[in-house]
């Protein structure tokens, strides 16, 4: 037995573990249950339940297992009777003040408490007091409170201390008045807060959406994967008479742990929204008519053929979401290039394509995401990954807690994270190719496409500082380039120059895929220059950008909105506009939608389908569908087949999904993945924008129409995004208060709102986010914008 | 606002003072002293907007000195009269004959344990904890001070010279 392995016995079973883990950690290895409530895994030891008391031999009192450290030749028993007096004991002081309510609680049958004392307590109480009240909080629309059931094993607080990083949740007062709460009338507002409801081991933190709606026992539960950002959290679905009734968290290490952020427990509260479309339907001289899938079908072959015939087949063109399933993506690319046309782009919101010939064949993060904990330096370009990605954000937090990781940013704005940064540079968008060209040249970087902008970069101390850092941790170090850096009008500047930056100082150069399945869209050839696999197209078709610049005839829009999910959102609706014919194929019918298009076919929701989603880390997920398609609604894989049978284009024949998957790994077999590009990939040209720029991210309730419909998500704080921000320097020059009432104009639209004042942005720039009510009707972020006092 | 303007400048040299003796990522360590001076500062009881200011001080969260405000029986979270009056009530007192003592004083005052006389003069708290001065119960603590072998009489010359 190595020095670092300690030998004990555990109920005459003899056990080894390593030096210095705690009982319970060994016995939970082993497969020896002991009760337990305060102790988590992923969480300090605070050994306040006493849940766990064991009978360790030689030592007078019994001992709580999950803080007694395992020492060799350790006898310890479990179930004699000393331990077995203890636990019954422990169980009658929690219960004392514990009302007896299983019957109304929400978390009776997958109660911790119930469970264990049903196993280990008396059926009699010696206790017959009045027991304790404690007033429920109001904190937020996520969690309900029901704090008589609180029996303060503190793991709630925990979490926000450890996981999350903000501690909202305490336990204030003392002995028998103590209560967990935010003690002032506070919501809890971490985007992973919904956590604690799975961490409370009693029903006194509970899902607020789903409460009072079903038994645990009445629920089948479906494995299922985050439709929402590109870490591919692993899910669970509880579906309860064929209805999605909530969203937990589906263990896996490598992934997500044990945790999944509030959009992605809470998003399913969109599914049922009122304008789910649920039958197909047709415009017919100007009124919708509700119609069988045969009938829309026709139409909408009808229509697309006409275009096509009076045109070329160069005017179709189609745009789908990013968050659309493998088999989606490929599909409906095969569709697009089987009639003749290369005009298909995922990429809706990027604005830069310069380089997209020379781009990887799928962005990911090059690594795979654990072993971002061991990072020793990252440099966020464009990235508010706390919001984007927010348990890539956690791994950062876990690398910053264990060994304070150097995290350093270029963004347009200091955002708010949950770990310390070492150097933030703020700026306006071509202020972040400065700030990059500046750390770029004080690491000594050089590489054929920038060197001008290198060597024409001034290096400041904050370059100096940052570079210092990369070049130190060397190949821990990575380069982390964000949603808003794919969103930024010079992308193609702000990856070359990461690159030389990465390259330079032996740092991975990695990108935090946009969406749920950004990696599986560029795979599947969803872009308009790359067939499925990344091999080269027999043409290049014409990218969003182009699309919205001169507009096709014949649209296919697949499961967006493009007021809300497009770049710029003014040319998008003038685009639908010059089409002839638009076949809508969306979750939903929308009043905007009953505005441009000509048939709208249902589709099915994330969870009615099966499919695949291809994470950050390049990792293939498939599901299944948890439950039917609502109504008539559809899979997107089968209504693209049909589509594509009816009109006669060759190689439609799947069964299945998986067997359009097995296809497309076919056509990936050969990749070799690599983030590296070209030192003479093109760069975009840098304008420099006169007066005031907008900035902004997509916040991370806005990001898909699914999370958009999701009540309670919107009533977050994280979803109140009715005001524009600006700096007190660009304040005192507009003479504006904060809260005053102002008119931006971007354009040609005008929109009054209210002004606040942040410090965390840089002169000259005005914070208004894409996606947003207020936006909807403007170009695109990071270009001029016209502000003034209403 | 900020801390400078809620604390006042004493408030602030003392809370300097008691950080300077913990390391800096110790900043917590200060928190009960910081707490005492911002009690002080305001005639003996603490605010959310105190505690606050505390907090970002000591750059603790707001719920962290929440926790400990609430916790100990020294803080105030409600307004009080100015001379905080707590008389032991504990095993040892009580068989001394505190309960006369209480008596008196609610009498005398005319308010109950636990409340403020109504020209905000007094506060008659209830003290949890034996004050450990058992020896010489039964006994109170006037502000800083302790009174032992109390008697009614006693009592009255104590109050009658507070301000
Ligand atoms: S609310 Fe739940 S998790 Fe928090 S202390 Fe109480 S029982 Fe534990
Ligand atoms: S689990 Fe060990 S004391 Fe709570
Ligand atoms: S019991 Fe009163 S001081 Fe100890």
């Amino acid at each position: 037995m190595s020095d670092d392995q300690v030998t004990f016995t555990v109920d005459d079973v003899e056990l080894s573990a390593p030096k210095g883990s705690m009982l319970i950690q060994a016995t939970d290895k082993a497969g020896i249950h002991i009760p337990r409530f305060c102790y988590h895994d992923k969480l300090s030891v605070a050994a306040n339940c006493r849940m766990c008391l064991v009978d360790v031999e030689k030592a007078p009192k019994p001992m709580p297992a999950c803080a007694t450290p395992i020492m060799e030749g350790m006898v310890v028993h479990t179930k004699s009777a000393k331990a077995v007096e203890a636990q019954k004991s422990v169980m009658e002081f929690l219960l004392i003040n514990h009302p007896l309510d299983c019957p109304i609680c929400d978390q009776g049958g997958e109660c911790e408490l119930q469970d264990l004392s049903v196993a280990y307590g008396g059926d009699k109480s010696q206790y017959t007091d009045i027991k304790r009240v404690v007033f429920d909080k109001d904190i937020g629309p996520l969690i309900q409170t029901e704090l008589t059931r609180c029996i303060q094993c503190t793991r709630c607080v925990r979490f926000g201390e450890e996981i999350a990083g903000m501690r909202e949740l305490g336990m204030t007062d003392r002995g028998d008045r103590a209560v967990i709460g935010t003690f002032i009338a506070k919501s809890v507002d971490s985007e992973m807060s919904g956590n604690v409801i799975d961490i409370c081991p009693v029903g006194a933190l509970t899902a607020k959406p789903s409460r009072f709606t079903g038994r645990a026992w009445e629920m089948q539960q479906h494995a299922a994967v985050s439709p929402h950002d590109s870490v591919g959290s692993n899910l669970y679905i509880h579906t309860l008479d064929g209805k999605v009734n909530r969203v937990v968290p589906r263990a896996n290490e490598s992934i997500n742990e044990v945790w999944i952020s509030d959009r992605d427990r809470f998003s399913y509260q969109g599914l049922y929204s009122d304008d789910r479309a649920t039958r197909p339907m047709i415009k017919l001289k100007g009124e919708w008519v509700e119609t069988d899938w045969n009938t829309a079908l026709q139409y909408a072959i009808d229509g697309l053929q006409l275009v096509i015939k009076e045109n070329s087949v160069n005017e179709l063109a189609c745009w789908i979401s990013p968050n659309a399933t493998l088999e989606e993506h490929y599909l409906t690319q095969k569709l697009i290039r089987g009639l003749g046309s290369n005009n298909i782009d995922h990429r809706l919101r990027q604005t830069d394509f310069t380089d997209q010939s020379f781009a990887p064949v799928m962005p990911w993060i090059g690594k795979d995401i654990e072993s971002i904990e061991r990072l020793e330096a990252i440099l966020l370009v464009g990235s508010h990954v706390r919001k984007e990605q927010p348990l890539i954000a956690h791994r950062f937090r876990k690398a910053f807690r264990h060994h304070q990781v150097k995290i350093s940013a270029v963004n347009p704005r200091k955002f708010k994270w949950r770990f310390k940064t070492s150097h933030e540079l703020i700026s306006s968008a071509e202020g972040m190719v400065e700030n990059l060209a500046g750390i770029a040249k004080a690491v000594g970087a050089d590489q054929a496409n920038v060197s001008a902008l290198i060597s024409a970069a001034s290096v400041d101390e904050g370059h100096k500082a940052i570079a210092e850092e990369l070049t130190t941790a060397g190949e821990a170090a990575t380069i982390f380039m964000g949603n808003i850096a794919a969103q930024h009008p010079q992308f193609s500047v702000l990856r070359a120059l990461s690159h030389a930056i990465a390259k330079q100082t032996g740092a991975t150069l990695a990108y935090l895929p946009e969406a749920a399945n950004t990696a599986g869209a560029w795979l599947a050839g969803s872009v308009p220059h790359r067939f499925a696999g990344g091999s080269k197209a027999n043409s290049t078709g014409a990218n969003i950008s182009e699309m919205l610049a001169s507009p096709k005839k014949a649209l296919i829009t697949f499961n967006i909105e493009p007021e809300f999910d497009v770049a710029n959102p003014a040319q998008a609706m003038d685009a639908m506009d010059a089409a002839d014919f638009k076949i809508v194929i969306n979750n939903y019918a929308t009043e905007a939608m009953k505005e441009y298009a000509d048939v709208i076919l249902p589709l099915s929701a994330f969870s009615e389908t099966s499919g695949t989603y291809v994470n950050a880390e390049g990792f293939w997920q498939s599901f299944k569908g948890a439950v039917s398609p609502l109504g008539e609604s559809r899979p997107g894989w089968k209504i693209i087949r049909v589509l594509a049978n009816l009109m006669k284009v060759d190689g439609f024949d799947y069964m299945s999904s998986e067997d359009v998957r097995n296809e497309v790994k076919e056509q990936c077999r050969e990749l070799q993945l690599d983030n590296s590009i070209s030192v003479d990939a093109p760069i975009a040209n840098i304008s420099k924008t006169d007066g005031l720029q907008r900035v902004g991210d997509v916040s991370l309730y806005s990001v898909d129409s699914l999370v958009r419909r999701s009540t309670p998500l919107q009533l977050t704080k994280d979803a109140d995004h009715n005001h524009a921000a600006i700096n007190s320097t660009l304040a005192a020059k507009l003479k504006l208060e904060d809260g005053d009432r102002v008119s931006i104009t971007q354009s040609g639209h005008c929109e009054l709102t209210d002004i606040r004042i942040d410090n965390a942005l840089a002169d000259d720039c005005v914070w208004l986010p894409a996606a947003e009510e207020l936006s909807v009707q403007m170009g695109t972020t990071y270009s001029p914008i016209e502000l003034e006092k209403a | 606002m900020t801390d400078e303007q809620i604390l006042s400048a004493h408030t602030l040299e003392e809370i300097a003072e008691w950080e300077s003796r913990y390391p800096p990522e110790h900043k917590k360590s200060a928190l009960l002293a910081a707490l005492n001076a911002a009690q002080h500062q305001n005639k003996g009881f603490l605010t959310v907007a105190l505690m606050d200011a505390v907090a970002e001080k000591l750059e603790l969260s707001k719920i962290e000195v929440y926790e400990v405000a609430s916790f100990y029986s020294m803080y105030e979270l409600n307004p009080v009269g100015r001379n905080n009056i707590a008389v032991c009530t504990n095993v040892c007192c009580m068989l001394m004959g505190s309960d006369t003592i209480v008596d008196h004083l609610e009498k005398k005052l005319g308010i109950k344990m636990g409340e403020s006389t109504e020209d905000g003069r007094i506060y008659l708290k209830v003290e949890e904890e034996c004050l450990a001065a058992c020896a010489g119960g039964p006994m109170m603590q006037v502000n800083h001070k302790y009174y032992t072998e109390l008697t009614p009489e006693k009592v009255d010359e104590i109050i009658d010279g507070l301000d």
